[in-house]
């Protein structure tokens, strides 16, 4: 079975419907890029899975279990939107790390602040901050940014940052890793960081959906190309497929563009 | 040189007295600014619209006027009279007189207004970004305006906060119109009764020491929260 499953995803503002319905499905251990020209909802689609967005019509199902359905008449509450949208993590193109907190303590706030809501004695409090630490110096490692722990975001390259960001989303454990764009914010010496950092975590298995515009990056990066064009999935399959014989008009004028201005 | 004394003395009760209003009025006004900035931020109408209007009287007429509006008017209405302290303790009861708490209420509600549109400044000019990080996180709201916005918020008003504040330490002068004891209220006397002038200008300075020692300190603050940027 699918680890994530998307089905008929509908969203508007106001009149205009930027999410025409959407289906897909990811299995476990695959990356997924988006690609597709600016406006076709890559980002909003994002927001969707991530509950920063409510969408209109469809559902979201993770491991089977559907966290999402747009017809469900009772409301989620806060709490079980804050549960169910930690199966997800989103890395965004301005990182948005806390500027006052250290690299470390950017990665560790929301895992103690989780601790709160378990009634834990002193003893067993202690050893998981302990556990949160631990985790996140492996975490830094990953990075590689052991050696800027101790540092202020306003102190890092946007590159640095970037990957403290996906750090401090890796702390929580996601199902699925989401990013947008996270390297449009960055001067171009600095992408290659950002993209090796996604490449590792792509050999340790993690699930991942990559919006991007690096097409070199998505290509060699992905299990699965979705192509999105005025708020459909236009185009779909394996990079192969979806870069070498595209079906669609629509992808091949897109890939061409690309491939011109890149 | 004992007149100097003597009169360096009184003021410094006058600025005793000064000083517990102005201490006081941001003990209440802070909290209740807050909690107007959230009201005048409400997507509920019905609690964002009267805040607005209260703002608006507050900062749209003279602190004067208002300070007669609290003293006089539930009197005048029939709606209640200020409280006189009554603990025996004299001088206790003699600080904390009617007028005193009524010149409070005043300042304390007034400044409250302008704290609340500083705040709604302060808190508005933070980034979507910070907040939906917070939320993907699973953060609770509280949690991402304690932990998250608030630090943020705080650097970014210290500037006019300390203008306000500055502000509010000549203010308390104004309660002499009630004849609230504090320190203009003291160097008049001194004018009136014993015809001197210059009590006014040692008052004065007694101001500007103390708002050297508040620009000191908020310096202080802003170097503290120099760490970061955001
Ligand atoms: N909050 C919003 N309110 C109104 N319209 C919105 C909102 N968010 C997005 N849109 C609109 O939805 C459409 C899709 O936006 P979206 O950001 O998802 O595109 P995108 O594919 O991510 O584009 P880009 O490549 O430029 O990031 C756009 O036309 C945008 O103007
Ligand atoms: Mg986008």
């Amino acid at each position: 079975m699918a680890l994530l499953e998307v089905k008929n995803i509908r969203k508007s503002f106001g009149k205009s419907e930027v999410l025409k319905g959407i289906d897909f499905s990811l299995d476990k251990g695959k990356v997924l890029s988006i690609i597709g020209s600016s406006g076709s909802g890559k980002t909003t689609l994002l927001r969707c899975l991530n509950f920063l967005e409510t969408p209109n019509e469809g559902t979201i199902s993770v491991d089977g279990n559907i966290i999402f359905n747009a017809e469900d008449t009772h409301r989620m509450s806060d709490d079980e939107i804050r549960k169910n949208r930690l199966h997800f993590g989103l890395v965004f193109q301005q990182f948005n790390l806390f500027p006052q907190y250290t690299v470390l303590d950017n990665i560790t706030l929301a895992p103690k602040l989780r601790l709160n809501e378990e009634k834990l004695t002193k003893d067993e409090k202690k050893h998981r901050i302990d556990c949160i630490t631990e985790n996140a110096w492996e975490l830094l490692k990953k990075v590689g940014l052991t050696e800027k722990s101790g540092h202020y975001p306003c102190q890092l390259s946007g590159g640095q940052q970037q990957r403290v960001a996906i750090a401090r989303a890796l702390a929580l454990t996601p199902d699925i890793l989401c990013f947008d764009e996270p390297t449009s914010a960055l001067d171009p010496e600095l992408t290659g960081e950002v993209l090796s950092v996604i490449r590792d975590l792509k050999s340790s298995d993690s699930t991942m959906i990559i919006v991007t515009h690096e097409m070199d990056f998505a290509r060699h990066v992905s299990d699965e190309i979705i192509f999105m064009a005025n708020g459909i999935i236009e185009e779909q399959g394996t990079p192969e497929q979806v870069f070498d014989s595209p079906k669609s008009p629509l992808t091949r004028s897109f890939l061409s563009k690309s491939i011109e201005s890149y | 040189m004992e007149v100097f004394l003597e009169v360096c003395s009184r003021l410094t009760d006058g600025f005793i007295n000064a000083f517990f209003l102005f201490i006081l009025t941001l003990v209440f006004s802070l909290p209740l600014g807050l909690i107007m900035s959230f009201c005048t931020m409400s997507k509920f109408a019905p609690l964002r619209i009267p805040v607005k209007l209260i703002v608006w009287v507050l900062r749209g007429t003279p602190l004067m006027l208002q300070i007669f509006a609290i003293f006089y008017l539930p009197g005048l209405l029939r709606l209640f009279v200020w409280p006189q302290m009554n603990t025996g303790w004299e001088w206790f009861d003699s600080t904390f007189s009617t007028r005193f708490i009524a010149a409070l209420v005043a300042f304390a509600i007034n400044y409250a207004a302008y704290f609340s549109e500083i705040f709604r400044g302060g808190i508005q000019s933070i980034s979507q970004g910070q907040y939906e990080a917070g939320q993907v996180l699973g953060m609770t709201k509280s949690q991402i305006f304690f932990k998250i916005v608030l630090l943020q918020v705080v650097k970014r008003i210290i500037p006019p906060m300390s203008n306000e504040i500055i502000t509010l330490i000549k203010d308390t002068s104004l309660a002499n119109t009630i004849a609230v004891y504090e320190l203009i209220y003291e160097a008049k006397e001194f004018m009136t009764v014993d015809g001197l002038i210059w009590p006014l200008f040692v008052a004065g300075a007694f101001y500007l020491i103390f708002v050297g020692l508040l620009t000191i300190l908020f310096n202080h603050m802003e170097k503290k929260l120099d760490y970061f940027r955001s």
